[in-house]
């Protein structure tokens, strides 16, 4: 717990425009989770945050919004009961459910996997991504996380190809996931994809990219993103 | 910080990181449904997510119909609770607080404006007030929301969405942001400082 404290703390810091916990803790036997870590980094945090893994009904998204997060993100249990998507914007609406999908190409296609959390588990699911990401945005998904796996831990740039194609079926905000490696990655996926967003997880955990330099790299080659924020030394 | 700040409870979930956020700047806020207790205090906050219909309602059954517009401290709406403060929301058509006269409207969808309006936006700073010190033209606030108030005489600062939009108001003692300053990083605490000390 200390951990994800000192790290959402340190993100914060950094500039971060939001932040997304994969609670790993949430096993895939439905077992009931201790999930009010999400209040302590509630404390911490004030910027926007998500929180995935786990969520299979619309009383675990409830505890974590109450926790005090912004947003959910489903993602096998959305291909279970795509209908679950359709209950959790109903309830609080599409501004807090975010649609998190695992894309692999194959020769060309892409398809989407799920149980992604569990490796001996992760398998091709009957969509295809993108009818996929049509029927989440039909059923009313705020946000689309694509997560494209043939470049996840790669560190050689996102799959510009993929998301520009996702983009092209995409009207809700959508935020590139797997394969950064450096700064120059980001600049070629909002530029040549034109995401809303982009996610990396070792690149900032290691520090090899420092948050501050990356967006003042960016704002250099004209992206329109919110400055480091110079309000924190004061 | 000496005031007794208190959040009106009933119109929306998600009021931990308003509370956080308040405590992070030494202020203990307690979260009321009493209109009593939201009558006496020193400074009042009127959070909202949600639909506007639907939180007029929850005001109204819960007594706040018509204590809201006869506050005197001051009282600083959030997000839907903006809204709320405008005479009528087109969502769902709705009859609000109607203590600023103007009309609340849907923000128009476009292929590269999605509704919700969801993300950190700049803010345009217009005429001058206390809520907004220390903060600076261009500065960015996190937004959610899908409907907006015009801009008017009673608007402090605007954000563009394809057309700008109120993102701060003010009329006498009332306050609105559209955005979250809970969740606007430090330009948020910023301001919640500046209407704790008004």
């Amino acid at each position: 717990m200390g951990d994800i404290l000192e790290l959402a703390s340190r993100y914060r810091d950094e500039g971060a425009d939001e932040l997304v916990f994969y609670d790993i803790t949430a096993s895939p036997d439905g077992r009931t989770v201790d999930r009010s870590w999400v209040n302590r980094v509630a404390e911490v945090l004030d910027i926007p945050f998500c929180v995935a893994g786990g969520i299979r009904s619309v009383a675990d998204a409830e505890e974590i919004l109450n926790f005090g997060a912004e947003k959910i993100s489903v993602n096998t249990p959305a291909l279970e009961d795509p209908d679950l998507i359709d209950r959790l914007v109903k309830r609080f609406g599409s501004q807090c459910v975010v649609i998190g999908i695992d894309s692999l190409e194959q020769s060309g296609n892409y398809q989407v996997y799920q149980y992604t959390g569990d490796v001996d588990r992760t398998e091709a699911s009957r969509y295809r991504t993108l009818p996929w990401v049509r029927e989440v945005q039909d059923r009313g998904a705020g946000e689309i996380v694509l997560n494209c796996m043939n470049r996840d831990g790669v560190r050689r740039g996102y799959d510009i190809v993929q998301l520009a194609k996702v983009r092209a079926v995409c009207d809700v905000p959508l935020i590139a996931s797997g394969g950064a490696g450096e700064m120059p990655h980001f600049r070629e996926v909002f530029e040549e994809s034109q995401v809303d967003g982009a996610l990396a997880a070792s690149v900032f955990h290691s520090a090899a990219i420092p948050i501050p330099d990356l967006k003042i790299y960016l704002i250099a080659a004209g992206v329109r993103i919110r400055p480091p924020d110079d309000r924190r030394s004061h | 910080m000496s005031s007794d700040t208190v959040i009106i409870g009933c119109c929306g979930a998600n009021l931990a990181s308003l509370a956080f956020a308040l405590r992070r700047l030494g202020c203990e806020a307690p979260i009321s449904e009493d209109p009593e207790r939201v009558r006496l205090a020193s400074h009042v906050i009127l959070p909202g997510v949600g639909a506007a219909d639907d939180a007029m309602s929850r005001l109204a059954l819960a007594g706040f119909g018509e204590l809201v517009p006869t506050l005197t401290q001051p009282v600083l709406g959030i997000c839907l609770g903006m809204q709320l403060l405008f005479t009528a929301s087109d969502e769902d058509d709705a009859a609000c607080l109607d203590i600023i006269a103007e009309r609340v409207a849907a923000l128009q969808k476009h292929p590269e404006r999605p509704v919700p309006h969801m993300g950190w936006n700049q803010l345009e700073i217009g005429t001058d007030t206390p809520l907004l010190r220390n903060i600076a033209n261009g500065d960015y606030a996190y937004f959610v929301h899908s409907f907006a108030a015009p801009v008017g005489g009673y608007t402090r600062a605007t954000a563009d969405y394809g057309v700008a939009f109120s993102a701060v108001v003010e009329q006498d003692n009332f306050f609105g942001t559209q955005f979250h300053p809970e969740r606007s990083s430090t330009l948020g605490a910023t301001l919640l400082s500046n209407f704790l000390k008004l």
